[in-house]
C-alpha cells in the first residue's frame, strides 16, 4: 500500500493531487459487466422513468405496466406468440353471463403462500372500491355491480365476484362481454394478498419488499430512481419456461441520448428512438427495429353549441385538405408510423382478420376545390364572413409543436383559416381539455384492452374521454348494440357503421397511427413487443451465445 | 456574536415562512387541476382523491394544514407516487444530489484558485487569453450542452479504446460521479475563475506586496503565502450560495447521467401539479440556500469583524 503521508509534497502540487487520484482510481475501476450475458442469461437494459405506482390496483402508466407484466400474473397472460393462455387459471369456463375459473395448485406467492381465489376478490374489490380511486376501475366494469359500486351507489360485497372454495372463482358479468377473457391478463385484474396487503399498510408496492410477487421475475432490488433488478422467481409455477435468470434496469432517465450512449456503450440491451437519436443511430450502423404502438393520433373537435367546430361543414373543409401520407412524411419523418384513415387502428382484430381489412376505411385524396366549397358552405350556415381564428389546445412537447405549427401554415395557405395554437404543459391542458376550452385539441388514444371496444365507445355521449362532448345518438345507439352482443359478426358490423359515422360526420381528424422504431442486442431472441400490456415483453426471452 | 448570530437565524426562519407561503400560492394559482389524468374519471372518484389530500377543504385552511404539518417536519404524501411520503423522497434522494454537488464544487474551487490566479499571474498574456475565453464560454454555455458532450466524449473514449474508462451514466461508484459532477461544477468553475482574477489583480498593487518583493522574497513564495491567501476571501463568500446552487441545480446533469437525485424529482413534480412535492423540495432546498447563507455570514463575521458590526 502507498503512504502518501509522509512524502513531502511541494503546495504547487496540491491542486493536482486530488484530480490524479480521481484518475487513478477511474483506471483501476474495473470493466463492468456487457449488456447480455448468454451464459448467466442476463439482460441490462433502461427505464425511462422511475415506475410511479407498483400497486397493480391503481397502475396506469407504461413503466409500471411493464414491471408488472413481468413480476406478477393474472388469470390468464399472454403466451410467447402473443396468444392468450392459461395463467393462475389452469382452465376456465364462459358463458353469456358468468366466468368460472379453476386455479392451479402451484400457483404461490414469492413467500410462499398459494395464490388463491380470495386474493382475486379482495383485488377487484378493491380496484372498484370508490376509496382506492383507481383510474382503471373501469376495467372491470363489465363485472356485475362493479359500475354501481365504483360510483358509491353499492356495497362491495355486491360485486359479482365470489371464491367458491380456494381454486375456483366464479364471475357474474354485467352484460354478455366478449373481451372478459383478454381483460384477466391485464395488471388491473391480478390478485393481490389481503393478509399481505394490510400488513403493508399504506406503503404496499412502495419498495421491493412491500409487494408479494407471483409472477415469473420477482423485484430482487430496487433504488428509487437509480435501478430495479429482476430476478427469475423460484416461486412461479411455470419456471421451467423462464430463461432468463436477471433483467436489470440498471439506468433509470427519461433522456433517449443518454440512453442510446449506453446502449453505443453496451450497457444496455433495449433502447427506443426518436426523431433527434434516429440518425445517430443510422451513423452508428444499428439495425433499427420497427414497432406500430396501437395509438392513434387524431385532432378532436369541440361539439359544445358555442362552438364554431360544432359546423360539420367546417370539420369537412378541414379533412377535404389535409393529407395523412404528406404529414407522417414531412412532419414525423422518423420511420415506423402509419397515415391515419380511422379512429380504428390497423391491428384491431375483426371477425376473422384484421378489422381494417375486412371493413375498410374510406380513404379520400385531399381536394382543394371541394374543400374551398365546404368553406364557403360553412361560412354561409354559420353567417359569418369570416371564420375567427380558431384555437388549436396542444402539448408541450417539441413534437406537439411541431404538428400544431404544420396545421396552421398548411390550413393558412390552403384555406385562409388561421389557426391560434394554445400550448400547454400536460396537467393546464387536460384541464382545458375538460372545461371545453378549446376548438380543436390534438389528442391520442391508447388501447387499454385487446377489442375493438377500446377505441370504439370513445366518442359514445356518456364517455368521460370524449372531451368535445360529440353526442349523436345514432353512434350511441351502435356502440350499445356491440356492448351487448357476443356475436364478432354483429359487433363488427356496428363498428363498421361507426367508423364510417366517423369519417362522414368528420368526428376526428385522423393523423397516424404511432409507429416507433427501437435498437435491441442481436443475442437477444424471444422478446416480444406488444400493443396491450406489458411492453417489451422479455417473460420468454433468452440470451443466445 | 451571539445577538448576531441570532438574528441572522430569526431573519432565516422569516424567510422560509416566505418562500413556503409564495410556493403555496404560487402552485395554487397555477391552472389545471393535480388530480386529473389522460384517462377521465368519474366526478365521485375525483372527489375520493380530493379528500385524501385534503383538497376538498377551503385554500385558508388547507395553508395552514399545511404549515402546522411543515413546522413538525411531515410534508405529507406523493400525488404521483401515491404510497411514497415526500419525506422519504427528500431523505433518499438529497444525498445523491449533495454527494454530487459537493465534488462538483471541490472540482469548482480547485479549478477557479488555480485558473483564476493563473490568469493574474500571466495578465494579458496567451494562457490569460485562453483561459479568460473557456471562461466565458463556461459561463455563457448552458450545462446540458456540456452534459451531453460529456457523455459523448464518454462514448468515444471508451469506443476508441475499447476500455471502460469511466461509466458513461448511472449511478453507485465514485467512477460514476466524475465526469457528471464535471459538468456541473464547470459553471461555477468559470465563475470563481473571473473573481478569482480579479481579486488577485486588486492585490498585486497592494503594499504589502511591494514590500514583500522589495525585501527580495521568491516569486513563488509571494505568490502562496501572499496573493492567494488575501485574494481567496471573496471566493469564499460566494462559497456558500454557490454549494446551495450546485447541489440543487443538477436536473440536468442528474436526467442525462441517469442519477437518482433529488433535482429531477424537484421538476417533475412541477410539470405534473404534484403538490406535496412542489412544497416539501422548494422549503427544503429554500432552507438548505438559507442555511448556507446564514453560515457564510457567521463564518464572515468570525473572520472580519467589521461584518459583525454593520
Amino acid at each position: 500500500m502507498l503512504d502518501l503521508g509522509t512524502q513531502d509534497i511541494e503546495s504547487t502540487a496540491m491542486p493536482l493531487l486530488p484530480i490524479l487520484t480521481i484518475l487513478v482510481l477511474a483506471f483501476v475501476n474495473p470493466a463492468t459487466a456487457q449488456s447480455v450475458d448468454a451464459e448467466a442469461q442476463t439482460v441490462k437494459i433502461a427505464l425511462a422513468q422511475e415506475p410511479p405506482q407498483l400497486n397493480n390496483m391503481t397502475a396506469t402508466d407504461q413503466v409500471s405496466i411493464f414491471v408488472l407484466g413481468h413480476v406478477m400474473e393474472g388469470l390468464t397472460r399472454y403466451d410467447r406468440r402473443g396468444n392468450l393462455a392459461p395463467g393462475v387459471a389452469e382452465r376456465w369456463e364462459l358463458t353469456e353471463d358468468s366466468a368460472t375459473f379453476w386455479l392451479r395448485k402451484d400457483a404461490k406467492w414469492s413467500n410462499g403462500d398459494p395464490v388463491t381465489a380470495h386474493d382475486f376478490v379482495f383485488a377487484w374489490r378493491n380496484v372498484v372500491d370508490p376509496k382506492t380511486a383507481s383510474q382503471y376501475a373501469f376495467i372491470l366494469y363489465p363485472v356485475k355491480n362493479a359500475e354501481a359500486i365504483n360510483q358509491g351507489n353499492k356495497p362491495l360485497t355486491d360485486l359479482g365476484i365470489e371464491a367458491i372454495d380456494d381454486l375456483t372463482l366464479k364471475i357474474t358479468l354485467e352484460r354478455p362481454t366478449g373481451y372478459f377473457l383478454k381483460l384477466t391478463a391485464f395488471v388491473t385484474t391480478f390478485p393481490v394478498q389481503e393478509k399481505f396487503y394490510r400488513a403493508t399498510g399504506s406503503a404496499y408496492a412502495a419498495d421491493s419488499k412491500d409487494i408479494l410477487y407471483n409472477g415469473a421475475f420477482r423485484i430482487s432490488d430496487w433504488v428509487h430512481s437509480a435501478s430495479l433488478k429482476m430476478e427469475k422467481n423460484p416461486n412461479y409455477w411455470n419456471r421451467e419456461a423462464i430463461s432468463l435468470e436477471v433483467i436489470d434496469a440498471e439506468y433509470i432517465t427519461a433522456d433517449t441520448r443518454a440512453r442510446l450512449n449506453l446502449f453505443i456503450d453496451e450497457k444496455i440491451a433495449y433502447t427506443q428512438l426518436d426523431g433527434e437519436t434516429y440518425k445517430d443511430a443510422l451513423n452508428n450502423q444499428f439495425r433499427i427495429k420497427k414497432f406500430v404502438t396501437g395509438s392513434v393520433y387524431f385532432l378532436e373537435y369541440n361539439y359544445r353549441p358555442e362552438r364554431i367546430t360544432h359546423n360539420k361543414k367546417l370539420r369537412q373543409a378541414i379533412q377535404a385538405v389535409f393529407d395523412p401520407d404528406e404529414f407522417v412524411n414531412k412532419v414525423l419523418q422518423t420511420p415506423g408510423n402509419l397515415p391515419g384513415a380511422s379512429l380504428f387502428p390497423s391491428w384491431i382484430m375483426g371477425v376473422n382478420k384484421p378489422f381494417r381489412q375486412e371493413y375498410p376505411a374510406v380513404v379520400t385524396r385531399p381536394d382543394l376545390a371541394k374543400a374551398k366549397q365546404l368553406l364557403r358552405e360553412a361560412k354561409a350556415e354559420l353567417g359569418l364572413e369570416d371564420i375567427p381564428p380558431l384555437i388549436l389546445l396542444v402539448s408541450d412537447s417539441p413534437t406537439a409543436t411541431k404538428q400544431a405549427e404544420y396545421m396552421q401554415g398548411m390550413l393558412k395557405t390552403k384555406l385562409d383559416l388561421d389557426l391560434k395554437i394554445d400550448v400547454q404543459t400536460f396537467k393546464q391542458r387536460l384541464a382545458k381539455m375538460t372545461n371545453g376550452d378549446f376548438d380543436i385539441v390534438g389528442a391520442g388514444w391508447g388501447p387499454d384492452f385487446d377489442d375493438i371496444m377500446t377505441f370504439g365507445d370513445l366518442f359514445a355521449s356518456w364517455n368521460l374521454n370524449n372531451r368535445g362532448r360529440y353526442d349523436n345518438p345514432e353512434y350511441d345507439r351502435l356502440v350499445r348494440k356491440a356492448m351487448n352482443s357476443n356475436d364478432p359478426e354483429v359487433r363488427m358490423a356496428a363498428m363498421a357503421g361507426l367508423q364510417t359515422i366517423v369519417h362522414e360526420d368528420a368526428i376526428i381528424l385522423p393523423m397516424y397511427e404511432q409507429g416507433v422504431i427501437y435498437l435491441q442486442h442481436p443475442k437477444i431472441k424471444g422478446m416480444r413487443r406488444t400493443v396491450v400490456g406489458s411492453d417489451p415483453d422479455f417473460t420468454y426471452a433468452r440470451i443466445v451465445p | 456574536m451571539l445577538k448576531y448570530t441570532f438574528g441572522r437565524i430569526l431573519s432565516g426562519l422569516v424567510t422560509i415562512w416566505f418562500i413556503a407561503t409564495a410556493t403555496f400560492l404560487a402552485m395554487h394559482a397555477v391552472p389545471g387541476d393535480p388530480l386529473m389524468n389522460e384517462k377521465a374519471t368519474t366526478p365521485e372518484i375525483r372527489a375520493n382523491l380530493a379528500r385524501k389530500y385534503g383538497l376538498d377543504k377551503p385554500i385558508a385552511e388547507q395553508y395552514i394544514i399545511y404549515l402546522s404539518n411543515m413546522v413538525q417536519g411531515d410534508f405529507g404524501i406523493s400525488f404521483t407516487q401515491q404510497n411514497r411520503k415526500v419525506n422519504d423522497i427528500i431523505q433518499d434522494h438529497f444525498p445523491v444530489s449533495a454527494a454530487l454537488g459537493i465534488l462538483a464544487i471541490t472540482f469548482a474551487a480547485l479549478g477557479g484558485i488555480l485558473w483564476g490566479a493563473l490568469t493574474a499571474l500571466y495578465r494579458n498574456q496567451l494562457p490569460d487569453i485562453i483561459i479568460m475565453f473557456l471562461v466565458i464560454l463556461g459561463i455563457s454555455v448552458p450545462s446540458f450542452v456540456f452534459a451531453a458532450l460529456g457523455q459523448l466524449l464518454l462514448v468515444n473514449i471508451n469506443q476508441w479504446f475499447d476500455i471502460s474508462f469511466l461509466p458513461v451514466a448511472g449511478w453507485g461508484t465514485f467512477a460514476h460521479m466524475i465526469m457528471p459532477s464535471l459538468v456541473l461544477g464547470l459553471g461555477t468553475m468559470a465563475l470563481l475563475t473571473r473573481l478569482m482574477r480579479s481579486a488577485m489583480l486588486e492585490i498585486v498593487n497592494e503594499d504589502f506586496i511591494r514590500t514583500a518583493r522589495a525585501k527580495g522574497l521568491s516569486p513563488s513564495r509571494i505568490f502562496f503565502q501572499h496573493q492567494l491567501r488575501n485574494a481567496i476571501l471573496p471566493v469564499v463568500t460566494v462559497l456558500g450560495p454557490q454549494i446551495a446552487a450546485i447541489t440543487t441545480g443538477g436536473f440536468v446533469v442528474e436526467l442525462v447521467f441517469a442519477i437518482p437525485g433529488l433535482g429531477r424529482y424537484f421538476v417533475q413534480a412541477v410539470q405534473q401539479l404534484d403538490y406535496t412535492v412542489i412544497m416539501g423540495t422548494t422549503v427544503f432546498y429554500g432552507a438548505f440556500l438559507v442555511f448556507m447563507v446564514i453560515l457564510v455570514d457567521i463564518i464572515y463575521g468570525f473572520i472580519d469583524p467589521r461584518v459583525r458590526l454593520k
